[in-house]
């Protein structure tokens, strides 16, 4: 899923100052599931800009909406119409452009997208990809170190790896954790193929039709 | 004269490294060379080491061949992508620099630009075999070049990496990446380097034990704690803590540190982290005193 988290509250009031009436949005795939943008957290970040907004001596008149999906058009034609004059919403990056070239209205991100992750546990995510367009799971034992290696290098630990954390300190080394599993699962040798630079261009796809086939080059 | 007659000679070879200035005036960087001229046959020059931001690792080394000194191109992938690092290549080879370093180098979080956005378009394996590919007369891109440089090209290892087998595994995807010779991260204890030894001599490469010289218990527990890679043992830190004159004394330890590893490999590596008036304390110690450089 898309991995988001909210804004600090004065970054998102200062983005709806000046409206009479936003209408917030919230998206009940992933910003549902990262606890950011479903039914609850709407509620919860509409009272808390009523009392900001209130404490400020402002009055913007604040209403809520939760879509199935921002990120496809027949869940967002309900929006079309309303007496809001600008929509806050608490979507994934492309929630947002896509209400954005929809509702004909201002529409501002409440949240951050921090990445594509898998659950870890009670409300704690992982990174797993980063979208790169050319996988290399089944080199690295499904772990990516695109994702994962701070440094996103192809062939091994760097020098920076102690104890088996990377030298950002703030996670265990990708590299590690790749190698231990190539070796668990008995294809350490694998580990042994240099992998060759990035083949960047795939970061630039920036819009893929199916009827035109997959290979976009 | 040089790190490449050292190796052809089969002699021990001995270098140390110095860092470019903070800014555009290289006359501290010469004074530190030159305390070192004629007692180490190449001089490393950091890219801008620990990710703080200095002077381009090339200009020193432009300054250095032209004080006829041997300088060792230190690049890292951190700065640069595929087109940038192989122009700084090539540009380096047009000034008669013929040593290059190949490391992947330190994140940018860990430097004085933490907000910089961090490069690593190719890491040190890659960063090899472009090299590779250049000193075979064509670019990463398959492009034919006009005059190709002839690089004596090294990597980095680190023999007490924890965990050590990726590392090792690492180390023999630099060497079929055409690294030629190494230098270690430093090494304390003389037995683990030997043991590392012994797994490295499958492959035809010169290897060049790394050394940082200590000056204080202080200082050893740091580099415990902060560098990794690096494991100063108990008696070392006894020693330096009991020792009325702890650098003498982190002096003729690591003087006999060389003397203990030294028929073990190739050459050794001394790291003087911003302590260059003791490389040749070390060295007279150690009994290295044929002189190399110039």
């Amino acid at each position: 899923m898309i991995v988001v988290r909210q804004k600090p509250l004065d970054e998102i009031c200062a983005m709806i100052a000046g409206h009479r009436s936003v209408l917030l949005v919230g998206c009940n795939t992933c910003a549902a599931v990262s606890l950011a943008g479903g039914e609850t957290e709407v509620d919860t970040l509409l009272q808390l800009l009523r009392l900001t907004n209130k404490r400020h001596g402002m009055f913007i008149e604040l209403s809520p909406a939760v879509l199935q999906r921002q990120c496809e058009p027949e869940y967002i034609e309900c929006l079309q119409e309303g007496a809001y004059d600008a929509v806050l919403s608490l979507g994934c990056g492309a929630g947002v452009a896509l209400l954005a070239s929809t509702v004909g209205k201002p529409v501002y991100p409440a949240l951050d997208t921090l990445f594509i992750g898998s659950a870890k546990g009670l409300a704690r995510w992982q990174a797993e990809c980063s979208a790169c367009g050319q996988c290399v799971l089944g080199m690295t034992a499904g772990i990516c170190p695109i994702t994962r290696c701070a440094k996103g290098i192809l062939n091994g630990p760097c020098g920076g790896v102690s104890d088996g954390t990377c030298e950002l300190g703030d996670r265990p080394c990708a590299w590690v954790e790749i190698y231990e599993r190539l070796d668990s699962l008995g294809c350490a040798k694998k580990f042994d193929t240099i992998l060759a630079p990035k083949d960047n261009t795939t970061r630039q796809i920036c819009e893929w039709d199916m009827s035109e086939g997959c290979d976009e080059k | 004269m040089s790190l490449s007659n050292a190796f052809g000679a089969g002699r021990f070879a001995i270098t140390s490294e110095v860092g470019p200035p903070k800014g555009t005036d290289v006359a501290e960087m010469l004074a530190t060379a030159e305390m070192l001229r004629g007692r180490v046959d190449a001089l490393n020059v950091t890219d801008n080491q620990a990710a703080v931001m200095r002077l381009s690792t090339l200009a020193a080394c432009v300054h250095l061949k032209n004080a006829g000194f041997d300088p060792v191109l230190q690049v890292t992938c951190r700065d640069r992508n595929r087109l940038a690092l192989q122009s700084d290549l090539l540009g380096a080879a047009s000034f008669g620099i013929t040593n290059v370093l190949a490391l992947t180098g330190d994140h940018v979080s860990v430097g004085d630009h933490p907000s910089a956005r961090a490069v690593f378009d190719l890491e040190s394996v890659q960063l090899l075999e472009v090299i590779r590919l250049l000193s075979a007369g064509v670019d990463a891109a398959g492009k034919e070049l006009h005059g190709s440089p002839e690089f004596l090209v090294g990597a980095v290892v680190t023999p007490e990496a924890r965990p050590l087998r990726p590392q090792m595994a690492k180390f023999a995807k630099k060497v079929s990446a055409g690294a030629s010779f190494f230098q270690t991260q430093a090494v304390y204890d003389p037995e683990s380097f030997k043991r590392f030894m012994e797994n490295a001599r499958q492959f035809e490469v010169k290897v060049m034990v790394g050394v940082v010289v200590l000056r204080s218990a202080g200082m050893a527990r740091f580099m415990n704690k902060n560098i990794p890679g690096i494991l100063v043992p108990d008696s070392i830190i006894d020693a330096l803590e009991s020792s009325s004159d702890p650098q003498a004394t982190g002096i003729e330890l690591t003087a006999r540190f060389i003397d203990e590893v030294r028929d073990y490999c190739d050459g050794v590596h001394i790291m003087a982290v911003g302590a260059e008036h003791l490389v040749f304390e070390v060295l007279d110690a150690a009994g290295l005193t044929e002189g190399c450089i110039a």
